[in-house]
């Protein structure tokens, strides 16, 4: 089976509020000297695409959309976690994108690529959390879409999913090419390589495109550009009120003030 | 021809509630001077209920799509019925709930209309003629505006983030949409369906009690319980509980899980990262019990208490039960 996995380096989403910032002039957040992570739910699509790998054969291609700099940590990870091998669409301009045009060049990337029979990608980003690059990437691609998928299972041909649901699971056939997004349960915990998974993974191909060489075809465009007027920090009109004292006491202090404010 | 539609769904038999949050996001687009409809989609008698409901709500015409594949789940059975009615309609707007079927449609169909699309969105509105979208980002650090000037719109919206509106009943009428659908030809189809017991609800309760990591493991949460009994509120969890299988999955709180907006939110043991802080930051008094007083978890908490839980929550208990009498 061939397989590409999706996967972008982020902004540390848990980095401390005061290093936290938004450029005035582009209105995203400021990335210089911030550490940069894997997006929150793309190893466990990594995972998930390594897995039914290791079942039924084939192989995995990591693809990564984002200025080649800032994107080695992603290449490298992929490929000594069992990725087969890499390629970086170069772009600068990638972080500012929102997910449609993001959508756009990764299928333009993946026609690039060749012939798939399953995308892979995390079920939302850690930064701007649209949930569109799947379902995006799916239209492009005409292939079918299932999001929020935690489990892959081949069976005669076709797969069975388990999606995660607003009350449950659903299982759901899906008939291949398909473009699934991936999110996390504790079956698709990413693997942790070895000394030796990363020495091997040194020697595996990495193709960086330019991200000029992989425009769009013209008539699949997607969804239309919206602007993106503000991005602005709530103003914090909280501050938090410590209840001092032993474990008794700011249990007593607790009651009173929530009788206080009419919650008991 | 023309206004808003909203895409509202009775894939389970009766009218979602996401479906009269959309209602709410239609009236808030009103300076538009758009006439607002909706597309309803479903299988049975319950779409007669759904209609009068949506009729009760100010929704003038009710585009009924009646199919037995218009069930749970069934995002591309969902799409293929949305065709005609977007074929008849012409919506300039079209409100889609960021459910599990939503947030696959919204995208999809977008694409194919080649539509302007803001997706998860907590708050609509109209502004000079365009529509205008805020939407969390950076988990939930950020509030983003966005201004959707191309026709037709596509808004999916987060569910929970609008309010049902109040009745506006309507002399409405109800129009029957010819849907076909071969079921052969769907590429993803539902073969099951898994509930999960959810901790019943943790969406609508006016307390919540959430546990986190610092519980250090399942057996925490009978603590938890028993406080939520208490105080007669409802039990959920941040990511890591759940990822760890400590409790359901349907139990999460957060960006990923379910957002909640209840009037005392307690957190235990909770950290406070960006997607569960995402997720409850709605809450109109935010409680956090935690070890570390550096937990980010204290920077959106009204009150806070710098102890082990172990020890503060069962002092918690005791005076909740001193007060009630018990």
């Amino acid at each position: 089976m061939e397989i590409i996995v999706c996967l972008k380096q982020v902004v540390d989403p848990e980095l401390p509020a005061r290093d936290f910032a938004i450029d005035p002039v582009t209105q995203r957040q400021v990335r210089e000297g911030r550490p940069l992570v894997i997006s929150t739910y793309d190893e466990n699509a990594l995972e998930v695409g390594l897995q039914l790998k290791d079942r039924v054969g084939g192989k995995v291609t990591a693809l990564t959309l984002g200025p080649a700099a800032a994107s080695g940590d992603a290449i490298r990870l992929a490929l000594a976690m069992g990725a087969d091998e890499a390629v970086v669409v170069d772009d600068p301009q990638a972080p500012a994108r929102l997910g449609a045009a993001k959508a756009r060049l990764l299928a333009a990337a993946v026609r690039r690529l060749g012939h798939f029979d399953l995308v892979l990608c995390g079920c939302e980003s850690a930064d701007w959390v649209e949930r569109v690059v799947g379902p995006l990437l799916a239209e492009a691609l005409q292939a079918a879409c299932v999001t929020f998928v935690s489990r892959i299972e081949q069976v005669n041909g076709t797969l069975l999913v388990r999606r995660l649901a607003d009350e449950g699971f659903h299982l759901v056939e899906v008939r291949p090419p398909a473009v699934l997004s991936v999110t996390s349960d504790e079956s698709n915990r990413p693997r942790l390589p070895k000394v030796k998974d990363i020495m091997t993974a040194r020697r595996k191909p990495v193709h960086t495109w330019p991200v000029a060489e992989v425009a769009p075809q013209a008539g699949e465009e997607g969804p239309l550009e919206v602007e993106v007027r503000e991005v602005a920090l709530p103003e914090r009109t909280t501050r938090c009120e410590f209840l001092p004292g032993d474990p008794g006491e700011q249990a007593a202090a607790l009651v009173q003030r929530l009788r206080e404010l009419k919650l008991l | 021809m023309g206004g808003v539609c909203i895409v509202a769904t009775a894939l389970e038999g009766t009218l979602a509630r996401t479906s009269l949050e959309l209602v709410g996001g239609a009236r808030a687009l009103q300076p538009l001077g758009l006439e607002v409809s909706a597309a309803l989609l479903g299988h049975g008698p319950g779409l007669t209920a759904a209609a009068s409901e949506l009729h009760r709500h100010g929704v003038g015409v009710v585009y009924r799509c009646d199919h037995p594949l218009l069930s749970a789940g069934q995002s591309d059975a969902v799409l293929a019925a949305l065709q005609p009615v977007v074929a008849r309609v012409r919506p300039q707007v079209l409100l889609v709930a960021a459910d599990t079927v939503g947030r696959e449609v919204a995208p999809r169909l977008a694409a194919r209309l080649r539509a302007g699309l803001a997706t998860e969105c907590v708050q609509v509105e109209a502004a000079d003629g365009a529509v205008v979208a805020r939407r969390q980002v950076y988990g939930g650090r950020a509030l983003a505006t966005l201004v959707v000037q191309a026709r037709p719109a596509v808004l999916s919206v987060k569910p929970h983030a609008l309010d049902v509106p109040a009745p506006a009943p309507v002399d409405g009428r109800v129009e029957d949409v010819d849907v076909s659908i071969d079921a052969e030809a769907l590429p993803a189809r539902v073969r099951q369906v898994l509930r999960e017991q959810a901790e019943f609800g943790l969406e609508e309760a006016q307390v919540v009690i959430g546990g986190g990591r610092g519980l250090g493991g399942p057996e925490g949460l009978g603590l938890l319980r028993e406080l939520a009994q208490l105080m007669g509120g409802a039990v959920g969890a941040s990511r890591p509980p759940t990822d760890a299988g400590w409790v359901p999955v349907s139990w999460q709180i957060g960006q990923t899980g379910k957002t909640i907006r209840p009037a005392l939110y307690i957190a235990v043991g909770i950290s406070g990262a960006t997607q569960h802080i995402a997720g409850v930051s709605g809450s109109r008094t935010i409680v956090a019990i935690n070890r570390d007083p550096e937990a980010p978890i204290f920077s959106v908490a009204h009150l806070g208490i710098v102890g082990d839980y172990r020890e503060v929550v069962p002092a918690l208990i005791a005076r909740v039960k001193e007060l009630k009498g018990t």
